[in-house]
């Protein structure tokens, strides 16, 4: 069924959201800068490290403008900002947006897998579960999905490390081969890290699916699908699932936000050399550049990707857009 | 008269509730004329919309179901038919319109789209001409602009257009018999009056069969030409609706005709009829109308009343519809 | 259709049925809702498991598990068997003591955090929902804690902080008032405008005292169910938080900790690795189950489907 929407409506809300933005990501990056204040005592003696000289804490100290006062701390963090300059790692030697950019790939395409397995295991166990309501299907899937959920990703990637590689030897314990050199070595590198990145989601989806399917389902619209003589298929598959992906929409940006944490300890459990296991890295020796510019460049990446799910939002359910509506 | 379009014989559709199974249509029966026009009316839980469910096989299973019975279409026996078979039927064979027009319509999908899914999927359709024959159908419910309006989604249509593209959705695949649920009951009173001329409109130029549901005897009156009265899931009277409304037998007919507010009588106070229904879960071995009735003898709390030619092609389920006595109201 | 169909349209006279008994007492609600509880499966298996893990915690040094710092070299690596029920680490040490003492740290943490979550988020909440000049300000900076991603946000946190339980405890806590305050502030800006609240405005009620006697009373259900998963939410952060080394130092270990400790010999000893992990699994599993049956029975509104 055509649901063609104006593409220039589209990209009008789509630049009115962005604007809305501002504000918070003004608070954000301000909560991002904020972050090293709050290390208690000198964060230069803390990041030297236990050996270091006061000279050496010195150097770090002017290097990161910790002896300026602090309006003109803030006032050259965002001067640096609107540059595109997210400051400089320490412990990398270099600058904390090129490192991002080096790894943000691998994280990507790890995040791309996993979301592709997310929607479609997720949606197919709700769909299922909601359509057998309150059989042993049901009770199954949603077991399942709970389990999901109360499981740390960390702990189970390290369980299907146990049993599929050393165990099983189907698949390697770590080492990353890039999709672009070897496809199907990727794909066996990182199978692992995605189902333990997965699995947390897919049990969120798959309560979230099933909830909307029967909430669907009950609607006297599916009533008339079926007066109407339409193929089960037809009902379910078209009539329930459109309405079924509004709420599910609302949810892709939450799975987004579990994605970009989960990756964190997912890619150093896997040794996948993605944004995740810079940041984790960066964490562990206290490389506070590094850890500020990252969460600012993780919370703005996911308010874009919030934006982007608001405007697909007001496609999947044409009674939000502009001008509809009695 | 030739063979009934439609031919219902004790039907009995039950519910399970926390309580247990219980029979929301109790061994109702009826039958249906090739394009008559048969009007089935009661108060709130009598059982009426359940009827005009389980003749489609609508009902939400669970908890719902058809547990005896035949309901006959042109001769063709369609209760436990397979489920392919009941989506032929429906459709092209038995359109449906139900209550709610806010509620009915998808509202994610185009209206005009969701008349053309219907005709596409029970003929072999070029896209184009389903949109022309959408069109017209639109036109023929009385949507004025129906090019225009074909794109609009239902939220940006008010109540009485809602219907009427669910009375085009309903009469698509030109069907013999129409069951219509309370069709206007949602809608303001002038909305009201508009659509049923139009439902007759087009009852009198296809000569479909129609099956009217509704609490208002008004409808009734105007549009019917046989009519069943229900009461707690079981047939109380039936018959054309000349006789019945001049000469009910049935003291509940009696006290729903009572109760209509009149334009021509004076009326200090409205009549009612003393008692509530009972509930779905109240089994009762006699006429389940008898804890209300004035007429009420001890035959009726024992044995349930079958029911009875009184004359001239109606019927009533009652021991005493003879009695001179008024049945039912205070 | 299912259940009781009563028809009104006609009743009258003298002779109609009342329904008995229209008011409920309050001390009867509390009671049918706890039995209501009690029938709910998923919150019994729960609460089962939930109290199974408490107890274990809370009666560690009295379960004769053993010391769980006791090095026993020639010990070393021992898989699980009837003398070591979890086997035993690189140490020596008994993966079952470890674990059940582990307990006690991990479920602490968690109850700290949700101790703060239930002071400031309520706190911060119902200021919010309540006073409508503070909520504009408080709901911008709730958006932008929100808009970074949970645990990364803990971790940043927690580093900044230094290691320390009671940095794990602030780290948590942080990101997940802001949402505990969210759901209280709804609740808030509903109950807010029932007429008895107004009423007691115009009879004069200061605000503190709307907002503690009539308020927040009608606002706790969302917040219970809340308050169940911030502490799932909890046991699995600190679990990270601890494998990454930013938790306390392991004297005495949580099973995050542990399970970092395990990661090196996943080889040699797998259940290292498994043991804790397995416990925060099954602890979750309680609380999520507990809360699941929170919901249904204290706010069915929360919950979408119908059975």
């Amino acid at each position: 069924m055509r649901q063609g929407v104006g593409l220039p409506a589209m990209m009008a809300y789509f630049i009115k959201r962005l604007v809305q933005c501002i504000p918070l990501l003004l608070l954000v990056s301000l909560l991002s800068f904020g972050l090293i204040k709050l290390v208690p005592g000198d964060p230069a003696v803390v990041m030297g490290g236990t050996n270091a000289t006061a000279a050496e804490i010195a150097v770090i100290r002017s290097n990161l403008g910790l002896d300026r006062p602090l309006h003109v701390q803030i006032l050259s963090f965002y001067g640096n900002l609107a540059q595109g300059d997210l400051g400089r790692s320490l412990m990398l030697g270099q600058p904390v947006k090129d490192a991002i950019l080096e790894r943000l790939p691998a994280t990507a395409w790890m995040a791309l897998y996993s979301m592709v397995l997310t929607l479609l295991v997720g949606l197919a166990i709700g769909v299922l579960a909601a359509l057998y309501h309150n059989t042993w299907i049901d009770q199954g899937a949603m077991t399942v999905a709970l389990l999901g959920v109360s499981v740390p990703n960390f702990w189970l990637g390290l369980v299907l490390i146990l049993v599929f590689s050393v165990h099983l030897g189907w698949l390697p314990t770590g080492g990353y081969v890039e999709p672009s050199t070897d496809l199907l070595g990727w794909l066996r590198s990182a199978t692992l890290p995605a189902v333990s990145l997965a699995l947390l989601q897919i049990g969120l989806l798959a309560r979230i699916t099933r909830s909307a399917m029967l909430e669907v389902l009950r609607q006297d619209y599916i009533r008339t699908a079926r007066a109407k003589g339409l193929s089960e298929l037809a009902v379910i598959g078209k009539h329930a699932m459109a309405n079924v992906a509004i709420p599910v929409v609302t949810v892709v940006g939450l799975i987004f936000s579990v994605l970009l944490s989960g990756s964190i300890i997912v890619e150093t459990v896997f040794s996948v050399p993605g944004m995740g296991a810079l940041l984790g890295n960066a964490i562990l020796r206290r490389d506070y550049p590094m850890i500020q510019g990252g969460l600012l460049f993780v919370a703005t990446a996911l308010m874009l990707l919030n934006i982007l799910v608001d405007v697909a939002y007001a496609w999947f359910d044409p009674r939000v857009r502009v001008g509809g509506g009695h | 008269m030739g063979d009934p379009i439609l031919r219902v014989r004790g039907l009995t559709s039950t519910f399970r509730t926390d309580a247990g199974v219980f029979p929301a249509v109790d061994d109702v029966s009826f039958d249906v004329a090739p394009g008559e026009v048969l009007g089935i009316v009661g108060e709130s839980g009598s059982g009426k919309s359940v009827t005009a469910l389980s003749i489609l096989g609508l009902l939400p299973d669970p908890p719902g179901r058809v547990a005896s019975g035949s309901i006959r279409f042109e001769g063709r026996e369609i209760v436990g038919l397979p489920r392919k078979a009941l989506q032929a039927l429906r459709g092209p064979s038995i359109g449906m319109v139900f209550q709610e027009p806010m509620t009915s319509l998808n509202p994610v999908f185009r209206v005009g789209d969701q008349i053309m899914e219907t005709i596409r999927a029970h003929e072999a359709i070029s896209k184009a001409d389903a949109r022309k024959r959408a069109i017209s159908l639109m036109d023929r419910v009385g949507i004025a602009a129906p090019e225009r309006r074909l794109d609009d989604f239902p939220h940006q249509l008010s109540g009485g257009m809602r219907q009427r593209v669910m009375i085009a959705i309903a009469l698509a695949c030109s069907p013999r018999l129409l069951l219509a649920d309370e069709p206007t009951t949602a809608l303001d009173v002038t909305i009201q009056a508009q659509l049923l001329d139009l439902l007759r409109d087009i009852q009198r130029d296809t000569g479909m069969a129609v099956v009217i549901i509704t609490h208002n005897m008004g409808v009734i009156a105007e549009f019917a030409d046989r009519v069943l009265v229900m009461y707690a899931g079981r047939v109380a009277e039936q018959g054309a609706v000349d006789t019945v409304f001049t000469h009910p037998r049935h003291p509940y007919t009696v006290g729903l005709l009572r109760s209509t507010p009149r334009l021509d009588r004076d009326e200090a106070r409205l009549t009612t009829i003393p008692g509530v229904l009972p509930q779905l879960s109240d089994t009762m071995p006699g006429c389940r109308f008898a804890p209300r009735c004035a007429r009420r003898t001890d035959v009726c709390v024992l044995s349930k009343p079958p029911l009875l030619d009184v004359g001239a092609g109606q019927q009533a389920a009652c021991f005493h519809w003879d009695a001179q006595q008024p049945g039912g109201a205070s | 259709m299912p259940g009781s169909i009563r028809g009104c349209a006609w009743v009258g006279g003298t002779d109609v049925a009342r329904p008995s008994g229209i008011g409920v007492v309050r001390r009867s609600l509390a009671l049918g809702t706890f039995r209501r509880l009690l029938r709910h499966r998923a919150f019994v298996i729960g609460a089962v498991l939930l109290g199974a893990m408490v107890l274990m915690a809370l009666l560690a040094p009295w379960l004769g598990t053993g010391d769980p710092n006791k090095m026993a070299v020639r010990m070393r690596f021992q898989p699980p068997s009837m003398d070591h029920l979890l086997g035993t680490d690189n140490l020596g040490r008994s993966m079952l003591s470890r674990v059940v003492f582990g307990a006690q740290l991990s479920l602490m943490i968690g109850l700290w955090v949700v101790l703060l979550n239930a002071v400031f988020g309520v706190l911060l909440g119902a200021l919010a929902g309540y006073f409508s000049r503070l909520d504009g300000p408080l709901m911008r900076l709730a958006d932008a804690l929100m808009a970074f991603p949970s645990v990364l946000l803990a971790i940043g946190i927690a580093a900044a902080l230094g290691p320390s339980t009671s940095t794990v405890v602030i780290a948590l806590a942080v990101v997940y008032i802001p949402r505990t305050a969210r759901i209280l502030r709804a609740s808030v800006l509903v109950v807010r405008e029932l007429d008895y609240v107004q009423s007691a405005r115009v009879a004069g009620a200061s605000h503190w005292h709307i907002l503690f006697r009539h308020i927040l009373p009608n606002s706790m259900s969302p917040l219970i169910v809340q308050l169940s998963f911030v502490f799932a939410y909890a046991v699995l952060s600190e679990a990270v938080l601890g494998f990454l080394g930013l938790g306390a130092p392991p004297t005495q270990p949580s099973w995050g900790i542990l399970i970092a400790e395990g990661r090196g010999y996943i080889r040699e000893a797998w259940w290292l690795t498994f043991m804790p992990g397995a416990a925060i699994a099954v602890t979750v599993l309680g609380v999520n189950l507990l809360g699941d049956g929170l919901r249904d029975v204290l706010d069915p509104r929360l919950k979408i489907e119908q059975g």
